[in-house]
């Protein structure tokens, strides 16, 4: 893509202004080529649409009991009825609409728990990584000490001390999680301070906040983003775990960790119940990590390269005589 | 002096080798021949992406996807290398008849083992030997490219090394089953100039006492003015003069060539400026028809554009210019 | 070395106490711990003997000077809801663990390293692209929910196998496969892209160029650099494990390990008894770091240990 000769600085300010969109558009590009990418896109969009509209969208009140219609099948059963499509739970609570407010604590929980921690991380780390010394040393030390913690054991302990909730979720799972973010933040910034081009604006006089969010901080966005995207996943499984042992979500709200072990117990004679809210989890914890590692792809012209040297010798592998055809054919006269 | 008519110890015919990359397929080698001969040093020099590389590393099976050898062949002591029926001939000859030198040592000695180990290895493996044999033998080759206190330096890992002493081991590690021909590809490039010249002595030393045959690759004229009997020079993916060493130097024909040597300081001129060639290399995707240098260069006539062929001008010697050819036949 | 060994030492102890002194603080400051252990209808002659026998009524620090000397004896005391010292039930439990983590990650090198080379090899192909796929799916699956399905299917539909407990050898093999199933995933995703660098690396080249047989400078040359990441997250994932990840898989299967005891423990409010596991869970992890750093020096002899 080439960029128009800009012969006046007002040319060139005029620009600037288009490049944020360009930089879109060329985004949507590469998504179109890369297919798992596209449809992680599609699933988390449907998801967060799914989980914003919940009200509008879901046939019934999730928490709304109908015991004359406890345990009903699926609609493609005989019993089923097209009211509860996905069938019912043993209180008749209906399934699908259990299952599309569940995206709602899945989605909520994955992202505040991204922001508290990586804030919290990413602060800790940048801290560390540009102030150096006893700050470093600390900072580095705790957070040594506190990877080495046996990480879900505790949260179980103070979940089950201070009552779970959403809120106590959202909290021990960012205490567990900062960690990461500080670390690659510390290393991140450690790596770009030495930069001849950091260095350079130390000495015309710049002060450390401009240095650090002009210079410092778009480093980071890009590994930065890849470690939230899966962060998230990794949140989005550990809330369902946490349900799912009964020190998460409490009913009566939704949560599908909570579904499947309220399903549990009629595992045999209603499977529905425990496998459609499991399906719903890792339906979304896989379109994350697609789009993950689209965003990994993208950002490291390395990986593309490789990733295409992979997909020709497979292609010529199985192929040789098509492809070497084929690239005959431009030189043709 | 003629060649001698009898089977050249190594030769590659017409040898085409394509990289298929995202940004379309590189061209890395377009059609290349040279051949070695016993006992003979043959000098490949060229700017970075000319194919020298990827030419010796054909020889050597080291093309791995995406690249392809899409055709020619190599013949050693006149039998393919490049045939699938003859892989049982290749496995035996690499490594033990053909030996290769690297770049650079650092990365091309396996980091977590001792040298001891990757000296030993080759020797067991295409040898024979039994572990004691291949210590005494590895000490006796240590000792051969003068690196001292032997025993100790076996049990010692690559790191612990220093950048000439690496380099000397890969060049132990080459002579291990006395092979007949050594593919050097830049041993010197990644080293100091003190350190260079002496790989570089070392090098002739070993050619001569032992009479092997060697390739050397570099980008270095001075290099190959020291060592090598014969000289080709290639641009492009092609080779575009090749001849005795010391003619090709004394009196160059292919435009390319004289402006190598014109462009390579001296100490013995002043000069004011330094000489360089117009123009940067073709791309090697969509590389042009005819002479590739046809746009640098400044004797072009109408029939350069057109596809050339290596043209003998007696006496070994074989340039790729239409305008060198008009000259000869005058 | 010496020095090594001591600093990693001073390391665990940290960290230990640090995890024993977050739980004391939780399970003492928040709440009432009397009102938590004993039954609803004591009187209150009962909670103040019941107070005196735990040590309660005395100051805090004092309580938690008299906890760190019991700590370092091994006694946490008597589990208020099995009564007997809870680290003799750790010791009883800990084993069934260690072998459930043994055998579910154990199955997933022994597959996963096969895998992940062959899929480096043959880029493009069918191993590859099945593998990418498949440990994205794996990395995706809940892990309860795993061993739910397995149950539904192995046990039920097919009556083959075993739906929880322990006993003979078919037993542990749902559980572990459960266990082992993300680990598989992770790692088979690791050990394909490290090969692929590796075999990337000028060095393999060398190797091939010196005529070694390919199986050699595969599987030693370059399986071996690519080692050090490869051993880190199979230690990240045993130590996961040891450290209460253990704790999902062991209740879906009603496997008897300390992640299953520490629930019933929570459950029950037993707090010797979690203080006991969080404790044995801390050493462990401490103890297995220490090993991993002295494995990666015997791997990568360019490490050294500071």
């Amino acid at each position: 893509m080439t960029q128009p000769r800009t012969d006046t600085l007002e040319q060139a300010l005029a620009q600037n202004r288009f490049e944020w969109w360009d930089s879109l558009q060329e985004l949507g590009r590469e998504l179109k080529r890369d297919k798992p990418g596209l449809i992680g896109v599609i699933l988390i969009t449907s998801l967060v649409l799914m989980a914003v509209f919940a009200p509008f969208i879901a046939p019934h009140d999730p928490a709304a009991q109908d015991l004359t219609a406890r345990l009903a099948p699926p609609v493609w059963y005989d019993k089923g009825t097209w009211n509860h499509i996905l069938g019912t739970d043993h209180l008749g609570r209906d399934v699908l609409s259990r299952t599309i407010h569940g995206a709602r604590v899945s989605l909520w929980v994955g992202a505040a728990v991204v922001l508290v921690a990586g804030g919290f991380g990413v602060v800790m780390g940048l801290m560390a990584g540009y102030l150096g010394g006893r700050t470093d040393a600390f900072i580095m030390r705790w957070i040594d000490t506190q990877v080495a913690f046996p990480g879900l054991l505790l949260a179980l302990i103070i979940l089950a001390v201070i009552g779970p909730s959403l809120f106590t979720v959202v909290v021990v799972l960012a205490l567990n999680g900062w960690m990461v973010y500080g670390r690659m933040t510390r290393s991140a910034v450690l790596s770009i301070r030495e930069s001849p081009y950091v260095e350079a604006a130390e000495v015309v006089g710049c002060r450390w906040p401009r240095i650090l969010f002009r210079h410092i901080l778009p480093n980071l966005t890009s590994p930065l983003l890849t470690l939230a995207i899966l962060e998230f996943a990794r949140i989005v499984l550990a809330e369902a775990a946490l349900s799912f042992l009964g020190l998460g979500i409490q009913p009566p709200a939704t949560s599908w960790g909570l579904d499947v072990a309220m399903g549990k117990n009629y595992m045999f004679m209603a499977w529905w119940l425990v496998t459609i809210p499991g399906c719903a989890i890792a339906v979304t914890v896989l379109a994350i990590n697609l789009v993950a590692s689209w965003l990994r792809l993208i950002s490291d012209p390395q990986e593309r390269e490789k990733q295409y040297a992979r997909h020709m010798a497979g292609v010529m592998r199985k192929n040789l005589h098509a492809v070497l055809e084929k690239e005959k054919e431009p030189e043709a006269p | 002096m003629t060649a001698s008519r009898k089977t050249p110890l190594l030769e590659a015919r017409d040898l085409v080798v394509n990289f298929y990359t995202r940004g379309g397929v590189v061209q890395a080698s377009r059609g290349v021949s040279f051949q070695v001969d016993y006992g003979q040093t043959l000098g490949i020099v060229g700017e970075s992406g000319s194919g020298k590389s990827v030419a010796v590393q054909a020889v050597m099976g080291l093309i791995f996807t995406p690249g392809h050898i899409e055709g020619g062949d190599i013949l050693f002591k006149g039998r393919s290398l490049l045939d699938p029926a003859g892989r049982k001939f290749v496995r035996q000859v690499r490594g033990k008849e053909i030996a290769m030198i690297f770049q650079d040592p650092m990365t091309s000695l396996n980091p977590v083992f001792t040298i001891g180990t990757q000296i030993t290895e080759v020797l067991r493996h295409h040898m024979g030997m039994t572990r004691n044999q291949a210590r005494h033998r590895a000490m006796e080759l240590l000792d051969m490219v003068d690196i001292n206190a032997p025993e100790k330096r076996l049990k010692q890992y690559p790191h612990e090394m220093s950048g000439g002493m690496r380099q000397r081991v890969m060049i132990a590690m080459a002579l291990a089953c006395e092979p007949q021909l050594i593919i050097a590809d830049e041993p010197t490039t990644a080293l100091d100039v003190t350190i260079q010249a002496q790989i570089l002595e070392l090098l002739a030393d070993l050619q001569q006492r032992l009479n092997v045959s060697v390739i050397l690759i570099t980008h270095d004229l001075g290099v190959v003015a020291q060592l090598c009997h014969r000289v080709a020079v290639m641009y492009a993916g092609r080779i575009v003069e090749v001849g005795d060493a010391d003619q090709v130097f004394a009196s160059p024909v292919h435009p390319y060539t004289k402006g190598l040597i014109r462009a390579t300081p001296r100490l013995d001129m002043v000069t004011e400026r330094m000489v360089s060639i117009d123009g940067v290399p073709p791309d090697l995707i969509s590389p042009p028809r005819g002479c590739a240098f046809f746009p640098r260069c400044d004797q072009a006539g109408k029939a350069c554009s057109r596809m050339q062929a290596l043209i003998e001008l007696g006496d070994d010697r074989h340039v790729s210019c239409w305008c060198a050819a008009k000259e000869n036949v005058r | 070395m010496g020095r090594f060994l001591y600093r990693r030492l001073i390391h665990g102890l940290v960290v230990i106490l640090g995890v024993t002194v977050i739980v004391f603080v939780v399970t003492r400051m928040v709440g009432d711990p009397v009102q938590v252990m004993l039954p609803l209808e004591s009187t209150p002659e009962q909670r103040a003997a019941f107070e005196q026998k735990l040590g309660l009524d005395r100051p805090i620090h004092i309580q938690f000077v008299e906890f760190m000397g019991n700590m370092a004896r091994l006694d946490f005391g008597e589990s208020l809801w099995q009564k007997r010292p809870a680290m003799d039930i750790v010791f009883e439990k800990l084993p069934m663990t260690i072998l459930l983590t043994a055998v579910g990650i154990g199955f997933a090198c022994v597959m996963a390293i096969p895998l992940g080379i062959i899929a480096a090899l043959r880029p493009g192909g069918v191993v590859d692209r099945v593998t990418v796929f498949g440990s994205l799916l794996g990395l995706s699956v809940p892990q309860f929910w795993l061993g739910l399905l397995f149950i539904v299917v192995f046990a039920v539909q097919f009556k083959i196998l075993p739906t929880s407990g322990t006993g003979t050898p078919s037993h542990i093999l749902l559980p572990a496969l459960t266990m082992g199933l993300p680990t598989l995933a992770r790692l088979v995703m690791l050990v394909r892209s490290s090969m692929i660098d590796e075999l990337n690396r000028q060095y393999v080249k060398t190797s091939f160029a010196k005529g070694l047989p390919f199986v050699r400078v595969v599987g030693l040359h370059a399986l071996r650099n690519a080692g050090l990441p490869i051993m880190t997250l199979v230690g990240w994932e045993v130590i996961r494990s040891l450290a209460g990840y253990s704790v999902v898989v062991e209740t879906v299967f009603a496997w008897p390990g300390i992640g299953l005891t520490a629930i019933q423990a929570i459950e029950r409010e037993d707090l010797i008894l979690i203080q006991a596991i969080v404790f044995t869970a801390a050493v462990c992890v401490v103890l297995i770091n220490i090993a991993m750093d002295f494995l990666y020096k015997l791997i990568d002899p360019r490490l050294k240990l500071t």
